[in-house]
């Protein structure tokens, strides 16, 4: 399942997708865990009891904002995030 | 072998308990809506679901399975399992429209967009988390703000060929929007249309992400407004919006069907 955890508001779209077929049989041990330094992505067991990643709850209506020194003008050329997840299951919309 | 779904939403306790054992397709055997008020989360789940057994003169030990769903679906603790109203959404459409690939979920308080893979399950999800202006609670706002019921309101915008953009992404600025509407004596037409056209236009951008295949199928509480069914036909830019038949209970009838499926 893709799924999209985030808003759209006046200032734009702001989603953090995850592949979470990529996520059953994660060939990165689960980087995205501690690859995140604000600790945004946590283990779940989703309705088909396979082990999943998502956003967590109190992150998602607030990314604009948790994510800003991530992006290039936070200083980093790349996502930690999508750095860590080798098997490419991260993607941001913005 | 009856099963039972619950969704526990935001202001309403829904159940629907089915009867695995029909000839053909499993049939819905009571539908039961509460609104729980103040009681608490696991006393309301109980209590609509007593009453939705006595209704349908069934005792607890004769359904074999029972899976929650919706925003308190951990309250429910008589519950064998519990999904996600992605999972619960995709399966109870399903049993109304197998051709359905993209459902558009309207609730009180928000609103999903939710793709599926034509065999009851979700493939592909987005939901808004921050945006009341796409969801059902802000066009009843906007109705009361009217002086209008949901239902007059969803009527009267369907009188308008107005078009009249509505910018603001927050309930509230949208709100101030409204006001200066009224203020300028733009008839009630016009206002519900320009409302719910904004509604529908949140909800359009977010379905957009998971992308929209057809059937489309919408289900929640807004399914029971013309002019939403309208406005939102308009955005998707789509022929036509398939509405089931008892559009609030489709999440809960998903649960049930997961239910017997897990008792297979
Ligand atoms: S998001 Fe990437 S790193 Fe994290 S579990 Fe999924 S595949 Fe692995
Ligand atoms: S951009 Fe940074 S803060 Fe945002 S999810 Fe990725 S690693 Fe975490």
């Amino acid at each position: 399942m893709i799924a999209n955890y985030g808003y759209k508001d006046g200032s734009g779209e702001y989603y953090i997708s995850i592949d979470t077929d990529r996520c059953i049989s994660c060939a990165a041990g689960r980087a995205c865990l501690t690859g995140c330094p604000k600790g945004m992505f946590e283990n779940m067991t989703d309705d088909y009891d396979d082990e999943v990643v998502q956003v967590k709850q109190q992150f998602r209506r607030n990314l604009a904002y948790d994510c800003a020194d991530c992006k290039p003008s936070g200083g980093h050329a790349s996502l930690p995030c999508t750095t860590a997840c080798t098997p490419g299951a991260i993607k941001h919309s913005w | 072998m009856y099963t039972a779904g619950i969704d526990m939403g935001s202001r309403t306790v829904k159940v629907v308990i089915i009867d695995n054992d029909a000839a053909g397709a499993p049939s819905v055997k009571k539908t039961h809506l509460m609104f729980p008020g103040d009681v608490d989360g696991d006393a309301a789940a109980d209590k609509a679901y007593d009453d939705a057994l006595a209704a349908a003169g069934l005792r607890r030990d004769e359904v074999r399975a029972v899976f929650a769903t919706g925003a308190g679906r951990k309250t429910v603790n008589f519950a064998t399992d519990s999904v996600t109203e992605m999972s619960a959404g995709a399966k109870g459409v399903s049993y109304f429209f197998p051709s359905a690939r993209t459902i558009v979920d309207v609730g009180a308080e928000e609103g999903r967009g939710v793709k599926t893979d034509g065999n009851g399950k979700a493939i592909d999800f987005a939901g808004n988390e921050k945006c009341a202006a796409g969801a059902g609670s802000f066009a009843e706002a906007m109705s009361r703000a009217l002086q209008m019921t949901l239902t007059e309101f969803g009527e009267a915008s369907l009188r308008s060929d107005k078009s009249i953009p509505m910018n603001a992404q927050c309930t509230v600025f949208a709100e101030s929007e409204v006001v200066s509407l009224i203020h300028s004596a733009t008839p009630k037409e016009d206002i519900a249309k320009a409302v719910l056209d904004a509604v529908a236009s949140r909800v359009c951008a977010m379905v957009r992400r998971v992308g929209i295949d057809k059937d489309v199928v919408l289900i929640g509480g807004m399914v029971h407004n013309p002019g939403f069914v309208q406005a939102l036909k308009s955005s998707m830019d789509v022929d036509e919006v398939k509405l089931p038949e008892i559009p609030e209970f489709v999440s809960a009838l998903g649960c049930a069907l997961l239910a017997a499926e897990a008792r297979q």
